[in-house]
């Protein structure tokens, strides 16, 4: 092995392209890097489908019988509230992804490289949205199972597909920032929980949100998990959709465009635990 | 690339973590092709000083130049030179070693072909091709050692920063690393590697600066700073006082130390094999009696109590 060793006959140099060239290599690179994840990791994928299927079977046969949704097969209620709130729990993989990079000194090393270091944060972000993809096919079809029937047409399907996109997107992006302040995994796995669950319950996911009390109703109606489900929900059953595909995308592209900035500075200002 | 002589230039280097200075006046030079050893327990500032060659933590005052390029005003060129492994194996568990490398190589910016050309070198050299097709995850510890310090080579990198390469490596893989870290001399890197023990420093390097609360209190080469510490010693227990006596007497001047009550005669020795041989042989020829011998290193312990008058202690600073 020693001869090999011998740099001063043998050297590697850098190739010579241009700076784009290698701006998309390296965001490749780094996607590729989590997509390889979603597979190897095979204990999170499962975990991450099987918790909403578990939620789509407890209440489409626990409290569903209990839940008025007003002469709607609750079935067709349910599916959107699960798919939505299981990719707000699939967004938070990003940041359980970043924060186990920064515990492991990954980020360290990549930050030592002549990349662009915020990469790996896309990397993840786009992991997560073709994980949830994944889970929301699972969903979907296990869905269909138990009494689910859709009538959204090819279009209508595309555009949930893209509410989707955005919605994940957007989350992953929190999600990222939220694993660049917490830098451990175990307080990040809280902080997604503090986040993600009066989110997802305080909405329509699950009921109709005319029982709630005022206040409560207040948020639910007007906050941005709850639109989003309304216009999935709207898209697959053929209801009136209203404002609330429109709504939901002004919400999380904003989210995006605040979250992807702070992101990119907690990461250049991190320096180490 | 500078063809200056020096590989590693640091000059009043500063660096102060909120209120604590972890860095005070930093004067380095590494030779090209040359081996420095930085020592020194937890919180000395090794990691720190580390951290900012590799552009990783910015710093206060002072200037720092690696292989030629400022690392304040020109770190994209500093990061292309060097090679940095840390503490702990930074590599990625969910990938399998040859996506590790490959990963790594791409992410230097090398073609395609160099890198999967590299990639298969560094697996041959580090003895993990059987291994390269399993993810990281069911790596050993050593295992992982070595692919971290593959990837840090992909590119060749003229400088490397080895940052407590053996911390937490059993005895076997400890030496293996050495002996990896000994080829990559020969191979003409220039490398600044950071340690808690002497005897690593001693082994591995051809100078060695010693760091202590955030300050260099001693540098030269190995031999240059055992002289001001100590020799090697070995402890003799005799069995009786008559042999304590005939000990004593015989062998003299070399004595360092002795203690009557506990029959301990302490000496001096230059060549550990030749030297206990030679001592066993006088001591039998004159009939006397060993209990037991040990052999004593200077230590780190030693090297500080020297130059600082106090022992090696971590600094509380968040290092």
């Amino acid at each position: 092995m020693k001869h090999l060793f011998d740099y001063k006959t043998y050297q590697v140099k850098a190739e010579q392209r241009a700076q784009l060239y290698w701006i998309f290599s390296d965001l490749s690179v780094f996607i590729q890097r989590s997509l390889r994840h979603i597979f190897t990791n095979m204990d999170q994928l499962l975990g991450l489908t099987i918790q909403p299927v578990m939620f789509m079977l407890l209440f489409r046969y626990v409290f569903g019988g209990a839940i008025d949704t007003g002469g709607q097969n609750y079935a067709n209620f349910l599916v959107a509230g699960i798919l939505i709130q299981s990719a707000a729990f699939g967004a938070m993989t990003t940041s359980l992804s970043v924060a186990t990079d920064l515990q492991r000194g990954i980020i360290e090393r990549f930050k030592s490289l002549p990349t662009i270091g915020w990469g790996v944060l896309m990397g993840h972000v786009t992991a997560d949205v073709v994980r949830n993809f994944i889970q929301a096919l699972v969903m979907i079809g296990v869905g269909l199972l138990v009494g689910f029937r859709p009538t959204a047409s090819v279009i209508e399907w595309l555009m949930i597909a893209g509410l989707l996109f955005v919605f994940t997107f957007a989350f992953s992006w929190v999600a990222a920032v939220m694993g660049l302040l917490a830098k451990s995994v175990e307080s990040v796995q809280w902080m997604g929980f503090f986040v993600v669950f009066p989110l997802t319950f305080a909405s329509a996911a699950f009921v109709p949100t005319n029982t709630m009390p005022r206040a409560l109703r207040l948020f639910a109606e007007n906050q941005p998990i709850t639109h989003i489900i309304e216009a999935v929900r709207a898209l697959m059953i053929g209801t009136p959709v209203g404002n609330h595909a429109f709504l939901s995308v002004v919400w999380f592209v904003v989210i995006a465009l605040i979250s992807i900035p702070v992101a990119s500075v907690l990461f250049r200002r991190y320096s180490g635990r | 690339m500078s063809e200056q002589t020096n590989a590693i230039e640091l000059r009043g280097l500063r660096k102060s973590f909120k209120n604590t200075e972890v860095l005070k006046d930093i004067n380095l030079d590494v030779a090209r092709g040359s081996v420095l050893a930085l020592l020194g327990p937890n919180g000395a500032g090794k990691t720190t000083t580390v951290r900012i060659l590799s552009t990783l933590l910015s710093f206060d005052g002072g200037e720092a130049v690696v292989n030629g390029y400022s690392v304040k005003k020109d770190p994209k060129h500093v990061r292309a030179s060097i090679g940095l492994t840390g503490q702990y194996a930074a590599v990625d568990e969910y990938l399998t070693g040859r996506q590790n490398l490959e990963m790594m190589g791409r992410l230097y910016h090398l073609s395609r072909s160099d890198t999967r050309r590299r990639t298969e070198e560094l697996l041959t050299q580090f003895d993990l091709q059987d291994a390269a097709g399993r993810i990281v995850k069911t790596y050993s510890g050593g295992m992982r050692r070595r692919l971290d310090l593959a990837a840090s080579l992909i590119a060749t990198p003229p400088v490397l920063f080895l940052d407590e390469p053996t911390t937490g490596l059993d005895p076997r893989s400890r030496l293996a690393m050495w002996e990896i870290i000994q080829n990559l001399v020969k191979a003409d890197v220039t490398i600044l590697l950071t340690t808690q023990h002497l005897e690593e420093a001693d082994r591995l390097a051809d100078r060695i600066a010693v760091l202590d609360h955030g300050r260099i209190i001693a540098e030269g080469t190995s031999n240059e700073l055992k002289d001001r510490v100590g020799k090697e010693r070995l402890d003799l227990v005799v069995e009786n006082a008559a042999s304590f006596e005939a000990a004593i007497r015989i062998f003299g001047k070399e004595i360092m130390q002795s203690d009557g009550d506990r029959r301990l005669v302490s000496v001096v020795i230059e060549d550990a094999v030749r030297d206990i041989r030679r001592m066993l042989d006088v001591a039998s020829e004159n009939k006397i009696g060993i209990e037991s011998l040990s052999m004593h290193k200077p230590t780190l312990d030693d090297v500080f109590l020297q130059f600082t008058g106090h022992e090696a202690e971590a600094a509380n600073n968040n290092e």
